[in-house]
């Protein structure tokens, strides 16, 4: 098994993981689930980026020994980008979750249909 | 449909089933309190906590306010159960169509993106086009520029510093949208306010004095502010930094709110110390950037020490902004924690 | 280094800074922070445009003491400029228009986190139109969706609340695909500004490598904002969107937020994905069909619609799907005309949304049709401002909209291939216009029929205000203030301005556009 695909393995994974997370995020009625999709969607985005920055048999990249050879020290940027992602990531799931809660409190339901088909009800009332 | 047991409903696809489809909650029976229903309830089965309060409302005119307020959210309890909705023919042949499409759509996207990255170069590999000249250099001359030993730190403070402040504005900006939704103001209000008022009330939620929990936290919540401060300050040393210790000092702070309950956190940390904190921590983060980007694009010197690298004290203004962002991350973490239990801090 | 230079710069850190500022002021005084804030950046954004017009060209500056391969970047041109000037001036008029209804609209409590919301949708606007990294671009990006969605859902009624969360998953999901997009052009390039990156993609083409990667990329990043700037088959979030916030967010996310993505979309692909690998790529046919099924289908749903703010949020559909088309030409001329079309309708579409507000105030807060009518009688001006903005969205002369619907016809007839549909789309389209905004315009001018044959003055003028007594009188809301005739006028002027002295912007955009490249 020689194929790019199951050499570039942890890249595999984390496309599937964000095509599950984009379809739950897309097309599930469960806002909770719609969540969940979403930071599944973007925890694979930032496995990916993780991965990208890795190169084989090298070290953080923390100066240890006043070793300063760019042969020793794996890519930092990728691992930036990841922690300014995760920030994003926390406060979206935030937003989304206190939304969550307040059409729950308002309608009782989880379902995204039905929260839109009595909203309208509630507006015709 | 066309085969169909006759203990189809109890077996254990058709609850793997309706637990995909959203219908139920597999864990629902073991997790969940039923309250008892209270007589002239309007619509019993959607609003645990509703009835709750009302169970835990000591005079009758909150009990009353309490099915008021339910009946102007959703009064159709009794004329159409809830999922009526899909009862109809039509709407389940729909439904069957979209899980098709659904899977088909995630199908093809899956597809379309292994394809992609079966064309990308390999991973691990330090030829790479994303190992070029601009990691090379934050790796060789970083220590020398920032300051920092931590490379990824000093890319993020300082090479990519705008990037960083943006980041920190989601952050609050998302608190606000929070506190939008979930800050209960007016005492007064109207039903709905007073609705989630007494919905929110904490008394119900609030832990009992548990004693396990209260000694646990006594000797964990120091050793985790002191882990939280240690991870801060050494943000441009060692991993971590100003987000994952603040995160940790939210956690104790949490942990702290849980075994001693809100009367405590509330006598040193309230909406208004949350406010002051945000506003001074973001107001010297956005100054401090301010000043180093106005000083870098007209070339002039910052004038900034960056101090020994390897010492507590040095790559210049990396270790403050550190210390702003902990600040920020950690009281957001709490705040969102209290706003989400009882909508105030 | 002259001062002018640091001026976006400052205009994004000041707009962010009065956002951070607001959260300790009272509403009052947030307000007024946000004004000044308003005024201070578009004012600045003038000057940057007199300098790079003076000078010529376009200039980048950097964000720290790195230069460009290594630290952030923002860039400013011509085109950085004009954009950042309208959108400083309709942002200015969306909020004094409608300050009234913010202050009726949203809690009393809560009004400073209204104003935080909109400085901080102000300085995301401004960075996404002034970014030169990609990585930045995405920050601001969420940045400006979470204030979008905080702006809608701030008036906390069922349906603003159910509106926002179905906002915030179609943003989601164009932020994850706008996201991944980015990873893979950073996997292939190696870069995150926008220079860099560009000349590395052409490294990369020249190569012939990634052919199916930089295919991927741009389809995802396409797909990504279109999702977020609402074009046809993406647009199920905007009619309620548009149509239940107050007025103020209403006017702000129709005419700026769309268009900042579709600023960024431009950016994109001019300055780092190449105008000419995009066209080779056939993205821009994908988005030029779906430019006219949505110029078709939206109006097609306005005129089904009997909500009138829904109405207008379905027209948005349809002018969006113009601009997506002038972009889909693949034309320079096709891209100055969708940029001067972006710049018609957000002040045209500000325009409807705030003067429909005056007619509402005496129409007893309704919405629909029958309510209305007679409504042009009873506030003049929110009436006059209606109208013309109708016309210009039906492309009357003299106004904006006639402009950019003919800089759209002629640049068709300059690309062979799609030269028919384009100008068969836009004649259909141009009629469905007519049919909705013209039929409602109409309604407002005519007298209700009850009142009509109770009217026992012989007074067309008089009957009409009896039937304003009997309608808008009994609501809670008070005849439009000063304020919303303030706005809706210079909206009408602004609208005349874009209508009559087009010459010299379009000339400008065309140059802002080859000083992308």
């Amino acid at each position: 098994m020689n194929t790019p695909l199951f050499v570039n393995m942890e890249e595999t994974v984390s496309i599937i993981l964000f095509g599950i997370g984009f379809t739950m995020l897309m097309l599930h009625r469960n806002l909770i689930k719609k969540i969940l999709g979403m930071n599944i969607m973007d925890t694979a985005v930032y496995l990916f980026l993780a991965v990208k920055g890795y190169i084989r048999g090298r070290m953080v990249p923390i100066v240890a020994d006043g070793i300063q050879d760019v042969s020793a020290y794996i890519n930092p940027v990728p691992s930036g980008l990841v922690l300014t992602g995760i920030v994003v990531s926390v406060s979206t799931t935030a937003l989304m979750l206190a939304l969550t809660i307040r059409l729950y409190e308002r309608y009782g339901s989880l379902d995204l249909d039905e929260i839109l088909m009595r909203a309208k009800e509630e507006e015709r009332a | 449909m066309s085969r169909r047991r006759d203990d189809y409903e109890s077996s254990w696809w058709r609850r793997f089933k309706s637990w995909v489809d959203g219908e139920t909650d597999l864990l629902a029976e073991g997790m969940e309190i039923r309250i008892p229903q209270v007589p002239g309830d309007g619509n019993g089965e959607t609003k645990q906590p509703g009835s709750q309060a009302r169970q835990a409302g000591t005079d009758g005119e909150t009990r009353q306010l309490g099915s008021q307020a339910y009946q102007a959210g959703a009064d159709d309890g009794k004329d159409r159960p809830p999922h009526l909705f899909y009862e109809s023919r039509g709407i389940r042949w729909f439904r069957r169509f979209y899980q098709v499409m659904s899977v088909l759509l995630c199908l093809s996207i899956i597809f379309v993106l292994l394809w992609t990255i079966a064309c990308l170069p390999a991973i691990g590999n330090a030829g790479n086009p994303d190992n070029n000249e601009v990691s090379a250099r934050y790796i060789e001359k970083g220590l020398q520029e920032t300051g920092a030993v931590n490379i990824v730190t000093g890319m993020i403070l300082d090479y990519r510093a705008f990037d960083t402040f943006g980041e920190s504005c989601v952050l609050f900006i998302a608190s606000c949208c929070v506190l939008v939704l979930l800050r209960i103001d007016a005492k007064d209000g109207d039903i709905q306010t007073r609705k989630r008022l007494e919905m929110a009330d904490d008394r119900r939620f609030e832990p009992k004095e548990d004693i396990i929990l209260q000694k646990c936290a006594c000797v964990l919540v120091p050793l985790i502010l002191v882990f939280g401060i240690y991870i801060v300050l050494n943000g441009h040393l060692s991993p971590g930094g100003g987000f994952s210790g603040g995160a940790v000092l939210g956690s104790g702070l949490i942990l702290y709110l849980n075994a001693f309950g809100f009367q405590k956190t509330e006598r040193f940390f309230t909406e208004k110390i949350y406010r002051r904190i945000t506003l001074c921590a973001l107001t010297f983060y956005c100054m401090a950037k301010s000043y180093s980007f106005f000083t870098g694009a007209n070339h002039l010197k910052s004038g900034i020490p960056l101090g020994t690298p390897g010492t507590i004290l040095s790559s210049g203004l990396i270790l403050p902004l550190n210390i702003c962002v902990g600040l920020v991350v950690a009281c957001t973490m709490y705040a969102f924690y209290a706003l989400f239990r009882k909508g105030g801090m | 280094m002259s001062l002018v230079q640091n001026f976006p710069f400052f205009s994004i850190i000041l707009a962010m800074f009065s956002g951070i500022l607001s959260s300790v002021l009272d509403g009052k005084k947030a307000r007024n922070v946000s004004l000044a804030a308003i005024v201070m950046t578009t004012v600045m954004s003038a000057a940057v445009l007199h300098f790079c017009v003076r000078t010529g060209q376009s200039y980048t500056y950097m964000m720290g003491h790195f230069p460009a391969p290594w630290g952030n970047e923002i860039r400013a041109g011509v085109l950085e400029g004009q954009t950042a000037v309208l959108f400083g001036v309709v942002m200015f008029l969306a909020v004094v228009g409608g300050m009234d209804h913010t202050a009726m609209d949203v809690e009393e409590s809560k009004q400073n986190l209204f104003y935080i919301m909109i400085d901080l949708m102000l300085s995301s606007l401004l960075a996404l139109i002034y970014t030169n990294d990609l990585f930045t671009a995405y920050v601001f990006v969420e940045i400006n969706t979470i204030a979008g969605c905080g702006l809608i859902m701030i008036r906390q009624i069922g349906r603003s609340l159910s509106s926002a969360i179905r906002y915030m998953i179609m943003s989601q999901l164009g932020s994850g695909l706008f996201l991944i997009g980015l990873s893979l052009l950073y996997d292939v390039t190696g870069h995150l500004l926008m220079s860099p990156a560009k000349e590395a993609v052409a490294a990369i083409e020249a190569a012939g490598l990634y052919e199916v990667p930089m295919l991927v990329i741009m389809a995802v990043v396409s797909v990504g904002l279109a999702i977020k700037s609402g074009l046809y088959p993406f647009h199920y979030w905007i009619p309620d969107t548009y149509g239940y916030a107050t007025p103020t967010a209403s006017a702000v996310l129709s005419g700026l937020v769309s268009k900042g993505y579709i600023f960024l979309l431009i950016k994109i692909f001019y300055r780092v994905l190449g105008r000419e690998n995009v066209i080779a790529s056939q993205i821009v046919n994908v988005l030029f069909v779906f430019g006219l099924a949505g110029m078709l289908m939206g109006s097609v749903h306005a005129i089904l619609e009997r909500d009138t703010r829904r109405m207008i949020a379905y027209s948005s559909v349809a002018q969006i799907g113009y601009i997506y088309m002038g972009i889909g030409l693949g034309t320079q001329a096709g891209m100055v005309a969708a940029l001067f079309h972006m710049f018609t309708h957000s002040a045209t579409k500000a325009l409807l949304f705030i003067s429909a507000v005056g007619l509402y105030e005496v129409s007893g807060d309704r919405k629909d049709f029958r309510s209305l009518q007679g409504s042009g009688y009873r506030n003049p001006l929110a009436g006059i401002g209606f109208a013309v903005g109708s016309l210009s969205m039906v492309g009357f002369p003299m106004l904006s909209g006639f402009i950019s619907k003919l800089l759209f016809a002629t640049s068709a007839l300059q690309s062979p291939h799609k030269m028919l549909p384009t100008v068969i789309a836009l004649a259909i389209s141009t009629i469905l216009n007519a049919v909705y905004f013209l039929r409602l315009v109409i309604t407002l001018y005519t007298i209700p029929e009850a009142e009509n044959a109770a009217g026992k003055g012989n007074d067309k003028r008089q009957r009409v205000f009896v039937a304003a007594k009997g309608q808008g009188e009994a609501s809670a809301f008070p005849a439009s203030s000063r304020k919303l005739r303030l706005a809706i006028v210079s909206f009408i002027l602004l609208n005349l301005v874009l209508g009559l002295c087009s010459q010299p912007i379009v000339n400008q955009i065309g140059n802002g556009l080859t000083m992308f490249e």
